[in-house]
């Protein structure tokens, strides 16, 4: 195994990773308001289209982000609507919400399979000027890899250092506390929904603009799913998210590592990785990571009129 | 309450240039018009029947199985591996064992959970949520690998004739249909008439308060759970040995979760879940009739099913109030 196939190898798991983290961040700062977001899925599918679309007809790849990121916003708003104003069940709400995203993504890809984008643009890493040209090729990303963590970063300070996260947590545990301490659990829910969204916003288009720089139907696979897992998995913390979203590219990693080492590991049972070792995390963390959850998670709350 | 999903999505037709009173003619008259149609729409509704009961069932005792998805498929993967290795076999003795071998599956995917959840180590819904995924890439590990046929890479070659579930009048309607139907009225029948019915209506309106009376709550949690997944799965097998003949890789495209939907539209009542799968069936046939004339993504038809389910979630007021007189 050469230097340079490694390197190659992880350049293209932090490229995977990063849709993932921020798909996780947006679920996280739901789920600590107190909504779970099974629709995820299709939230990515219609941030990345729209982003997609965008892209092409402007030829602006961060207005494509831009719109991306408006869409995803859209779509948790209309969860806002069902579960918030109308008390619907949040879990049949956001299995809705897929499958509106996965006839809604198509509707707006139509046109645009197999067109042609200028994704991002990759700027080098600091520093990696003066390695060799073919390894400084490889340490190129785009601006939205670089914001990452510190978009993480940003939100842990969110959620657990303003005083408006605490209000989202306090929500999220009690809304009826909340409520009694003077706070507004729908309005601080609906704002949680749309930084969420955006949040999604911004991980789908970056698989369609930057990563994959294509528009196919369901081209998520399942990246929702894996997203809400890790939330799971980052016991709603968002620092801890960016751990389990390199847990995840590493598994990509190491399966392209063996791949190119000639080893015959089935792609397909190397891809179950990350959701079992997720729920064998949680069995062996049991009880104790049930508390990590938000009190109110998944819950409908009443109001106080 | 229908229609104000169907407007709405006449709307977005619309839009996207498409005649919406004209689409809503072709879907009618595909579905409902004619014997054909109509034998259509039951062939669509069958695995929705079995996967809506896999959700109604642990329902009953306060259980959220949204695993049906992953259910189905194990039990697809085990009635495959019965079709091709026992493919010779007469049909009277192969379909017995494809039938069972698909419930074990199912019933083993969703085992996980439900002793998961006895022990109280981690919530049903998120380790049948977590497990979904994982079983169809277990299904294309043995597709890709070992079962594809000569010629592709996705699918195994077609089954036996003797593996395929009998079809009724000359239509493509399986016998999965009488299969569903039957377990449902089972399932209603238990529900009603039966000490293990009783038990698990008392399970589902108070977990402590049965206990103290004597049932046995965690085998209840356990055995329903298997249960569930075993309809699950069925469903599965039901799939590819009625209807595809063939396993594909990722066949189900989300029947599991469109279950979910329909049993909790339904409310989890068996005569509930035969109507609502009949009228999300509707709408999956007429899809691939806008696919065909109107030149339309299939998943086009997901916006329809949403909508309706939208409109459904969100109870207008006006409805509300005709519920509750």
């Amino acid at each position: 195994m050469s230097k340079l196939a490694l390197l190659g190898v992880l350049s293209s798991a932090v490229f995977s990773g990063t849709s993932l983290l921020y798909a996780t961040l947006g679920e996280i700062v739901g789920e600590r308001a107190g909504i779970v977001n099974l629709g995820l899925e299709g939230v990515l599918l219609v941030s990345a289209s729209t982003g997609f679309a965008v892209t092409s007809l402007t030829g602006n790849p961060y207005l494509g982000v831009l719109a991306g990121v408006i869409a995803g916003g859209l779509m948790n708003m209309i969860l806002g609507y069902l579960v918030l104003n109308r008390k619907a069940n949040q879990l049949a709400s956001g299995l809705a919400l897929m499958f509106f995203g996965f006839g809604l993504s198509a509707l707006i890809g139509r046109g645009f399979v197999g067109a042609k984008i200028v994704g991002l643009p990759r700027l080098a890493l600091p520093g990696s000027s003066g390695l060799p040209k073919l390894y400084a090729s490889l340490l190129r990303f785009d601006l939205l890899i670089y914001l990452s963590v510190p978009v993480a970063v940003a939100i842990w300070w969110l959620l657990f250092r303003t005083r408006w996260g605490l209000g989202v947590r306090a929500v999220g545990e009690s809304p009826d506390t909340a409520f009694a301490s003077g706070r507004n659990p729908r309005l601080i829910r609906y704002q949680a929904l749309w930084l969420g969204g955006a949040l999604a916003g911004v991980g789908g288009s970056h698989l369609s603009i930057a990563y994959a720089m294509n528009w196919t139907e369901y081209m998520t696979a399942g990246l929702g799913f894996i997203a809400i897992a890790l939330v799971i998995f980052a016991k709603w913390h968002p620092l801890y998210a960016v751990a389990g979203a390199l847990l995840f590219s590493g598994a990509v990693a190491f399966q392209l590592l063996l791949q190119s080492s000639g080893i015959q590991v089935s792609p397909f049972l190397l891809s179950t990785i990350p959701y079992v070792l997720t729920l064998v995390v949680l069995i062996v963390w049991g009880g104790r990571r049930r508390v990590a959850a938000p009190a109110s998670l998944g819950r409908v709350y009443q109001g106080a009129e | 309450m229908i229609l104000l999903g169907i407007v709405l999505f006449g709307l977005i037709l619309l839009i996207s240039g498409n005649d919406p009173i004209q689409s809503y003619r072709d879907i009618f008259v595909s579905t409902l018009g004619s014997a054909y149609g109509l034998s259509e729409v039951l062939v669509a509704m069958t695995p929705l029947l079995l996967t809506a009961l896999a959700v109604a069932l642990p329902s009953r005792i306060g259980l959220i199985n949204v695993g049906g998805e992953g259910q189905l498929y194990m039990g697809a993967c085990l009635a495959t591996w019965a079709a091709l290795t026992f493919g010779a076999l007469p049909g009277w003795l192969l379909l017995p064992i494809m039938v069972l071998l698909g419930m074990i599956g199912g019933a083993a995917w969703a085992w996980i959970p439900g002793e998961l959840r006895a022990r109280g180590i981690v919530s049903e819904t998120i380790s049948t949520l977590l497990l979904n995924p994982v079983a169809p890439m277990i299904v294309g590990f043995f597709v890709f690998g070992y079962w594809h046929s000569p010629m592709d890479t996705n699918k195994t070659p077609i089954f036996s004739a003797s593996a395929r579930l009998p079809t009724l009048f000359g239509t493509r309607i399986s016998l999965g249909l009488i299969l569903g139907l039957g377990l449902l009225a089972m399932f209603w029948f238990v529900m009603r008439s039966t000490r293990w019915g009783l038990e698990m209506r008392g399970l589902g309106w108070n977990h402590q308060a049965a206990r103290l009376n004597g049932i046995p709550t965690r085998r209840y949690v356990v055995g329903v759970m298997c249960l569930a997944g075993a309809v699950a799965g069925l469903a599965g097998m039901v799939l590819v040995s009625g209807y595809y003949g063939v396993l594909l890789a990722n066949f189900s495209r989300g029947i599991g979760f469109m279950g979910f939907l329909v049993s909790w539209l339904a409310n989890g009542s068996p005569l509930g879940i035969v109507v609502t799968s009949f009228v999300v069936a509707i709408i999956l046939t007429g899809g691939n009739l806008l696919q065909l004339t109107r030149d339309l993504p299939y998943s086009v038809i997901n916006i329809l099913l949403a909508m309706t389910l939208f409109v459904v979630l969100a109870r207008p007021s006006f409805i509300r109030k005709r519920a509750e007189p």
